[in-house]
C-alpha cells in the first residue's frame, strides 16, 4: 500500500543560543489514505516538530535529518518551488489558534479564494464562487453572506471552520492538523471533530492529527502514535493503545487523564467491581481498580487495566461531605444577585447578570463554563478585583460595600489566590522566595527575614517543592513547579478562602494530576475553602463537591457534583457533558452517536 | 520560558538572580561588536573630556591673541581659535559641558517621563486620558520653538539649560513606559498582588517599576543621545551657555566663519566629537535592547 506520509528515522535538530537541541529523533510513522493518525505527547516531545517538519515548514535554525515523503515526494532537503506546490494542494495544514491563522484585513472569502487560485488556473470569480462552496461544505450557514465577513466578525468556531476550508480548498490527500480544538470550547470542538471526520471519510484523506488530549484521539484517530522526548515509544490501534497501552509512559499518560464520569461509566464500573472481576489486562479501562467511591462520586480517575500505577497518585475527591456541614456553615463568600456592566450604554457588555453564588466553609466549588460565560469574572468579583454593578459581595460574613478601606486590607489576608498563566503569576525579577513572602510583607506579618524564611521554607515543603527552591528565579522553574509555587504563596497566610482560576490548564496532564494531587492535600490537612474555576468538566467532578455552571453571565444550573453531573437538569449541562470526549474509544463511540442523536431529536 | 526581566540593581533583588539574568544580557551585549565599541568610545571620550585637562592643561579664560588662528603644530595639537585657545584643550573642555548637559538632560527627561508614564498607564480611565493628551500637545509643538522662546526670554546656565532640555524630551518616554505600565498592570502577579490587599505602591514600586527597568534604561540612553544632539543646536543657534564657557555646539557656531578660510581645525574635531558621542549612545542603546529583549529569539 502506497502511504501518504512516511517518515523514515526522521531527526530534527535546534541550533539554539545554548547549543543544539535534539527535537526529534528517529521518528518513523506512515498515515494511509483515508486513515488518522493521532501523534501523542506533552509539551516538548517533538509533536509539533514532526507535523512541521512534514510540511517543510520547520523554523530556519532546524537541520532535519532522515526521510519525509508526502504522497512520494521527498520533502527533506527539498527547495522552496518543491514544497510551496506540495503545500496546499497535496498536504494542507490546519493550525491551533484560529484567531492568529486568518489575515484579520481580509474578507474570509478572499483568503480561501487566495489559496484555491494557488494551485489551480481559475478565474477570480470562479474562485470566489468556489470559496462560497467550500464554507457552505465546511456547514457555516448562509455562506454567500459570510464569505464577505472579515475574521473579527465571526466566532472562533466559525473561525476554525474557516482555516478548514483553507485547508481543504485544493483536496489535499493529506491534511495535517496540529491542536485544531485546543482554542476551542468543548462543543465547539465536537463540531469541529465532527467536520474533520465527516471530510476525511467522503474524500480519503489522511489525517495526521497532533493533540495532547486522549479524548480527541478516542474521537477521531484510527491509530496513535505516542510521543516521548522527541521519540515515539509506542504506536499502534487506538483501541489497543488507549485500551491496552504496552509502554510505561503511554500508561502513566492514560492514568493522569481525568475522566468524565457518566451514569453508563459508573454502571459498568459497578458491574465489573461487583463480582469482583480481576482487573486483568484487556479490561476495559471504563472499569476502574476504583471501589467504594462510587456513591460520593469522589471516583479516582484513569486507572489502569494492569494496575501498573498505583490509584493513589490519582486526587482522591473531596473530603467527605458532611466534615462541617457543609452548606448549613456560614458562607466564607456570597455573591447575591451580582451583576457587572463593562462599559456603557450601547456598547455595554453584560459579563454577569444577577449570579448567587457561594461558598461556604471548608467546601469547594467548582465554577465552570465554555469561554464568556463569565466565570472568571465572577472569580474576580469574589476577589474585589471587579467590582459589582450591582447586587451584594459578603466576604468571611462583611458586606464589602460597608467595610471600611483597612477592614478590608486584613478580610483580603483570608484569601489566597492562584491564577491560570504559569509564567505570568510570579514576578521574573524575584526570587521564588520573594514571591511567596510577598503576602506576608503585605500584611507584615512575620516581620523579621528569618521568620520569613522559615515560613517560606514551611509552605515550599507543603507544596512538595525543595526549600532550596526559594533562592531560585522562577524562570529556572518547570510550569507545574510555579504552579506549585503560586500555590505555596496564596497558602503563605493560611487562607479561609482559596480562588483558584484555571490553575491547571496550562500544564501537561500528569503535571496538572500532581498539582491536584497537592491541592487536594492541602485541603484535607488545612481545612480551607475553594473556588475553582475551570472549564475542564472531568477535573471540576473529581475536584469540587458542588457545581456551578454558568453560560453567558448567568448561573444555568448549581448542585451537588453527583447530581449536577451525573444527572443534569438543563439542557445546556447536558449540551456540554455530552461534548466531552472520554479517552475510551468503545465509549467514546457511543457517546458520540447518542449526542447527534439527541442533537437531530432537538433540531428535529 | 518568555519573558527574562533583567535588571541588577533592583532594589531587593537577590543577588544570585540578579547576576544570572544580569550575565545573560551581559554576555548578548558583548556578542553586539557594535555596542562594546559605542560604549568605548563613550568611555573614551568621557576620559577625555574629565581626565584630559590634568593631562593637557591648557588655558581656556584668557585671550591671547598673539597666538590666534594657529594651524596644528606640535605645541598645539589642533590649532588655535580667534582667541587663542587651544582647541583640543577647548574640546575637554566643551565636551565636559555638552556630556554633562546632555546626560543630565537625557536623564531627567527619563524621570519624569517615567513618572508621568507609569500613574497614567496603571490609574488609567480620565487620568489616563487627560496626561495622555497633555502628552499629545507637548509633542504637537516642535521642541525647538520652545528652546527658541526660552531663550528669547532668559539665559540659562548649565543647570538651567539642563531644566529646559530635560523639559522639553521627557514626552516620548513617557509613552513607552505607558504602553509597558498596561501590559504589566494585567499579570497575574499584580492581580494575585491586588487580590491579597496589596497597595497600589506596593504594585507599582515592586513589580511595575523593576520590570519596566529595561524599556527604561533603553529610552535614557536614546534620551541622552538626543539631548547631545539638542544641546550642540541650541548651542549653536547661540542660546547656550555663554563665553568663555563653550560646549561643542558653540564652538562649531564660533568656529563657522573660520571654515570658509581653510581653519577646519574650528568645524571638525567639534563635529566630529559630536557624531561620535551620539552614534555610540544609539548603539549602545540598541545593544542594550537587543540584549533586554527576548522576544523573537526562538
Amino acid at each position: 500500500m502506497t502511504h501518504l506520509l512516511q517518515t523514515t528515522d526522521l531527526g530534527v535538530v535546534f541550533t539554539t543560543e545554548s547549543g543544539p537541541v535534539d527535537a526529534v529523533r528517529g521518528v518513523s510513522l506512515t498515515v494511509a489514505p483515508g486513515e488518522t493518525l493521532a501523534l501523542v505527547g506533552e509539551s516538548g516531545s517533538g509533536k509539533s516538530t514532526v507535523a512541521l517538519a512534514a510540511m517543510g515548514l520547520l523554523s530556519g535554525n532546524a537541520t532535519a535529518t532522515g526521510s519525509v515523503e508526502v504522497a512520494g515526494h521527498q520533502v527533506v532537503g527539498a527547495d522552496e518551488p518543491t514544497l510551496r506546490a506540495l503545500r496546499g494542494s497535496t498536504v494542507s495544514m490546519v493550525f491551533q489558534e484560529p484567531a492568529t491563522a486568518l489575515d484579520p484585513l481580509t474578507r474570509v472569502g478572499a483568503q480561501i479564494a487566495e489559496v484555491v487560485r494557488n494551485h489551480r488556473q481559475v478565474s477570480a470569480a470562479e474562485a470566489r464562487a468556489e470559496a462560497v462552496a467550500l464554507l457552505d461544505r465546511v456547514g457555516i450557514p448562509d455562506p454567500a453572506e459570510r464569505a464577505r465577513s472579515f475574521p473579527f466578525q465571526l466566532s472562533g468556531g466559525q473561525r476554525q471552520r474557516v482555516v478548514i476550508a483553507m485547508a481543504i480548498a485544493n483536496a489535499p490527500q493529506l491534511l495535517i492538523a496540529d491542536e485544531p480544538t485546543t482554542a476551542l470550547d468543548v462543543t465547539v470542538q465536537a463540531e469541529i471533530l465532527e467536520l474533520l471526520r465527516a471530510l476525511a471519510a467522503d474524500t480519503g484523506t489522511g489525517v495526521l492529527l497532533v493533540t495532547h488530549n486522549m479524548g480527541v484521539v478516542a474521537d477521531f484517530a484510527d491509530r496513535v502514535a505516542v510521543m516521548l522526548q522527541g521519540e515515539v515509544v509506542e504506536t499502534g490501534s487506538v483501541e489497543d493503545v488507549l485500551l491496552r497501552p504496552q509502554h510505561e509512559y503511554t500508561k502513566r499518560l492514560l492514568a493522569a487523564v481525568p475522566r468524565l464520569d457518566t451514569p453508563e461509566s459508573l454502571a459498568v464500573r459497578e458491574r465489573v467491581a461487583a463480582p469482583g472481576a480481576p482487573g486483568a489486562p484487556g479490561t476495559a479501562p471504563s472499569s476502574p481498580v476504583a471501589s467504594g467511591a462510587v456513591p460520593s462520586g469522589a471516583v479516582p480517575s484513569g486507572a489502569v487495566p494492569s494496575g501498573a500505577v498505583p490509584s493513589g497518585t490519582v486526587p482522591p475527591g473531596p473530603a467527605s461531605p458532611g466534615a462541617a456541614g457543609r452548606p448549613g456553615a456560614a458562607p466564607v463568600v456570597d455573591l447575591r444577585d451580582v451583576s457587572v456592566t463593562f462599559g456603557r450604554g450601547a456598547r455595554a457588555v453584560h459579563a454577569l447578570r444577577g449570579v448567587d453564588v457561594a461558598v461556604h466553609a471548608g467546601e469547594t466549588v467548582g465554577l465552570v463554563g465554555e469561554s464568556g460565560s463569565g466565570k472568571s469574572t465572577a472569580a474576580r468579583v469574589a476577589l474585589g478585583l471587579v467590582a459589582p454593578t450591582s447586587g451584594t459581595v459578603a466576604l468571611f460574613g462583611q458586606d464589602l460595600r460597608r467595610t471600611p478601606r483597612r477592614g478590608r486590607r486584613s478580610l483580603r489576608s483570608g484569601i489566597g489566590v492562584v491564577l491560570q498563566d504559569p509564567v505570568a503569576s510570579l514576578d521574573a525579577r524575584m526570587s521564588v522566595g520573594e514571591c511567596i513572602a510577598e503576602p506576608l510583607a503585605v500584611h507584615r506579618r512575620g516581620t523579621s527575614a528569618a521568620d520569613r524564611r522559615r515560613r517560606v521554607a514551611e509552605v515550599l515543603d507543603a507544596v512538595r517543592l525543595p526549600s532550596a527552591l526559594a533562592d531560585r528565579a522562577p524562570r529556572e522553574l518547570s510550569g507545574g513547579q510555579r504552579q506549585r509555587v503560586s500555590l505555596a504563596r496564596a497558602l503563605v497566610l493560611d487562607p479561609r478562602l482559596l480562588v483558584a482560576d484555571e490553575p491547571t490548564s496550562a500544564l501537561d496532564v500528569s503535571v496538572q494530576e500532581t498539582v491536584l494531587e497537592v491541592l487536594t492535600d492541602l485541603q484535607a490537612d488545612l481545612g480551607f475553602a475553594c473556588l475553582f474555576v475551570s472549564h475542564d468538566l472531568a477535573v471540576v467532578q473529581h475536584f469540587a463537591e458542588r457545581v456551578v455552571v454558568m453560560r453567558r453571565g448567568v448561573v444555568e444550573e448549581q448542585g451537588t457534583t453527583d447530581t449536577t453531573l451525573l444527572h443534569p437538569t438543563t439542557d445546556y449541562t447536558r449540551r456540554l457533558l455530552a461534548a466531552v470526549p472520554v479517552p475510551d474509544p468503545v465509549l467514546q463511540r457511543r457517546r458520540r452517536t447518542e449526542r447527534l442523536a439527541t442533537l437531530a431529536a432537538v433540531a428535529g | 520560558m518568555t519573558t527574562v526581566q533583567i535588571a541588577p540593581e533592583a532594589p531587593g533583588a537577590p543577588v544570585a538572580v540578579a547576576a544570572t539574568g544580569f550575565r545573560l544580557a551581559a554576555r548578548r551585549f558583548r556578542h553586539n561588536t557594535l555596542a562594546v565599541v559605542g560604549l568605548a568610545v563613550i568611555v573614551v571620550i568621557v576620559l577625555f573630556c574629565f581626565v584630559g585637562p590634568f593631562l593637557y592643561p591648557t588655558d581656556q579664560t584668557h585671550t591671547m591673541l598673539e597666538q590666534a588662528n594657529q594651524a596644528p603644530s606640535a605645541a598645539h595639537w589642533l590649532g588655535t581659535d580667534a582667541v587663542g585657545h587651544d582647541v583640543l584643550g577647548r574640546l575637554m573642555y566643551g565636551g565636559k559641558v555638552s556630556l554633562t548637559v546632555g546626560i543630565a538632560a537625557g536623564v531627567l527627561a527619563t524621570v519624569v517621563g517615567t513618572l508621568w508614564g507609569s500613574v497614567a498607564g496603571y490609574v488609567g480611565g480620565w487620568v489616563d486620558a487627560v496626561m495622555m493628551r497633555v502628552v499629545d500637545a507637548g509633542i504637537a509643538i516642535p521642541a525647538l520653538f520652545i528652546l527658541l522662546v526660552i531663550s528669547a526670554i532668559t539665559t540659562p546656565g548649565v543647570g538651567g539649560l539642563i531644566v529646559i532640555l530635560g523639559l522639553v524630551s521627557w514626552l516620548v518616554p513617557s509613552r513607552l513606559v505607558r504602553a509597558e505600565t498596561l501590559t504589566l498592570k494585567n499579570r497575574d502577579y499584580v492581580l494575585t498582588l491586588r487580590a491579597i490587599g496589596g497597595s497600589h505602591a506596593r504594585a507599582i514600586g515592586k513589580h511595575l517599576l523593576p520590570n519596566s527597568v529595561s524599556t527604561i534604561v533603553v529610552a535614557a540612553t536614546f534620551q541622552v543621545a538626543d539631548a547631545i544632539l539638542l544641546v550642540a543646536y541650541v548651542s549653536y543657534l547661540g542660546l547656550g551657555v555663554q563665553p568663555p564657557a563653550t560646549d561643542w555646539g558653540g564652538m562649531l557656531s564660533a568656529g563657522l566663519t573660520a571654515a570658509y578660510s581653510g581653519r577646519w581645525w574650528l568645524i571638525v574635531p567639534p563635529g566630529l566629537a559630536v557624531i561620535l558621542v551620539v552614534c555610540a549612545f544609539n548603539a549602545v542603546g540598541d545593544g542594550l535592547r537587543d540584549a533586554f529583549d527576548v522576544r523573537g529569539r526562538g
